[in-house]
């Protein structure tokens, strides 16, 4: 074996022991590194028991209440199968919407209701205009309307 | 365009620390880099020109 | 040392891989990429807050991306073309491989603290916080800790060619981390959003919002190409020392 094969088996035996190295820490993260769990693992018990944890989803829409003392809010984080109903006191980020994503942390109280103690707004990818976003909530909303009313002559239906 | 005014502009709608905090920090960075970059060539040079006038082998 | 020759069209392409003969062609080449860059930087930050409009949710937080974006892709771009010459370096025992390796470092460094640091102020508005132990925040901090690592370590080892194998072993393990990053928004739940652009699908944002983004990421490129040569010449002045090329220049 010249020196150059041997260097070269050395990086392929590297590489290959990195590979193997990763393999074991990405199971070591898929177990320890979750960031939240979902509405649904928490109601099937997969969130640890007696220590806080973090719970995502989205705000449920008509779900948030203010207390009288501005401070305290109540809302509800759902994926849209399960709905946990979060108390917290403090302030909310700026994108803090109902119908948008949301991770908080805290504790799931005993009758159910989780006690946050930090939440964060979970922001999706999608980048555009205010107008657009309108144009895109009208454009759904007529379909909606369409969907609902298709029995009826097509006069009702979309116009574009 | 979305500025009515300069005052508008630098105001970023209430996100000023954070849009320009994150510009300046670039920039400075930056400029830092190129500065050190001239640096490190002229001290690279000066040592070349020293050792050459040192009969360097 | 004899240096190996790769003949392909007539053209011996080693020729262009000894320090001697490409210090002078990268010294020609950097005031081209730095114009480049200036020029597309002066674009994209003209089309980031002129042109392009308010988002929908963000407000004008969102204009950070124009920055964020471009620091984030160059950090991880950059240590897979680190880990490329080092890579050739360990394979080949080319010498300017290494030191194009070296060279490129502080650049990706620096990128990557930008995308450190641009992402924390834009999550303290819109998150709302600075900082979380994510998988996506967690694996780019990593990639700090990488470029450091390596600079550390070939400053650490006297002997250059023991340096700059020990780094070149270093920067080559390391690379497990870029999917970690790139995909870490998808294999786990992190609070970092999805990418808007990818490959496979349509970007996710208005036209003129991705065009600002996009100048500001070839500017990015350009620098980075125009400071690693920069650099290069540097790390060939310091480590040619002695050889009779460089006496004659």
């Amino acid at each position: 074996m010249t020196r150059r094969q041997k260097r070269i088996a050395m990086v392929g035996g590297g590489l290959a022991a990195v590979v193997l190295v990763t393999g074991l820490v990405l199971s070591a993260f898929q177990k320890n590194l979750v960031f939240f769990f979902t509405p649904s693992q928490v109601a099937a018990h997969e969130a640890p028991q007696g220590r806080a944890f973090r719970i995502g989803g989205l705000v449920e829409t008509g779900s948030v209440k203010r207390q009288p003392d501005g401070m305290t809010v109540h809302f509800a984080v759902t994926d849209t199968a399960v709905v946990i109903p979060v108390v917290y006191r403090g302030k909310l980020p700026d994108l803090f919407r109902e119908g948008k994503g949301v991770v908080t942390q805290g504790r799931l109280g005993p009758d159910g209701v989780f006690q946050a103690s930090e939440v964060l707004a979970k922001h999706d990818e999608n980048y555009m205009p205010p107008e657009a976003d309108h144009a895109l909530k009208k454009a759904q909303a007529a379909r909606e309307r369409a969907a609902q009313t298709l029995i009826v002559p097509p006069a009702a239906g979309e116009k574009r | 365009m979305s500025w009515a005014s300069w005052s508008d502009f630098f105001a970023m709608g209430g996100y000023a620390v954070y849009v320009w905090g994150s510009y300046a920090v670039t920039a400075g960075l930056i400029l830092a880099e190129v500065i050190m970059l001239g640096i490190r060539k002229r001290a690279a040079k000066a040592r070349l020109a020293a050792g050459r006038g040192a009969g360097m082998p | 040392m004899s240096q190996p020759s790769l003949v392909v069209g007539n053209v011996n392409w080693f020729k262009y891989a000894s320090p001697q003969s490409f210090y002078p062609l990268a010294g020609a080449m950097i005031p081209w990429f730095a114009w480049a860059a200036a020029a597309l930087c002066a674009a994209g930050l003209y089309v980031g807050f002129f042109v392009a409009p308010t988002d929908h949710q963000q407000g004008e937080s969102y204009r950070i991306i124009f920055i964020h974006v471009p620091a984030a892709w160059m950090s991880m771009f950059l240590y897979l073309v680190m880990a490329f010459w080092a890579g050739v370096g360990l394979v080949f025992n080319t010498r300017l491989s290494h030191m194009m390796a070296s060279a490129l470092a502080p650049t990706g460094a620096l990128f990557t603290f930008l995308a450190l640091w641009t992402g924390s102020l834009w999550g303290k508005p819109t998150w709302g916080t600075w900082w979380v132990w994510d998988a996506r925040l967690t694996s780019e901090l990593i990639l700090l800790f990488l470029y450091f690592g390596f600079m550390a370590l070939k400053a650490a080892i006297d002997d250059p060619r023991r340096a700059d194998r020990a780094g070149a072993v270093l920067a080559l393990v390391g690379v497990v981390n870029i999917p970690i990053i790139y995909y870490s928004v998808e294999w786990w739940n992190t609070l970092h959003q999805g990418a808007s652009v990818s490959l496979t699908r349509a970007p996710t944002m208005a036209a003129t919002m991705l065009t600002g983004m996009l100048l500001m990421a070839l500017a990015a490129w350009m620098y980075s190409i125009a400071a690693s040569l920069h650099r290069v010449r540097s790390v060939i002045l310091e480590r040619e020392r002695g050889a009779d090329w460089l006496r004659a220049l």
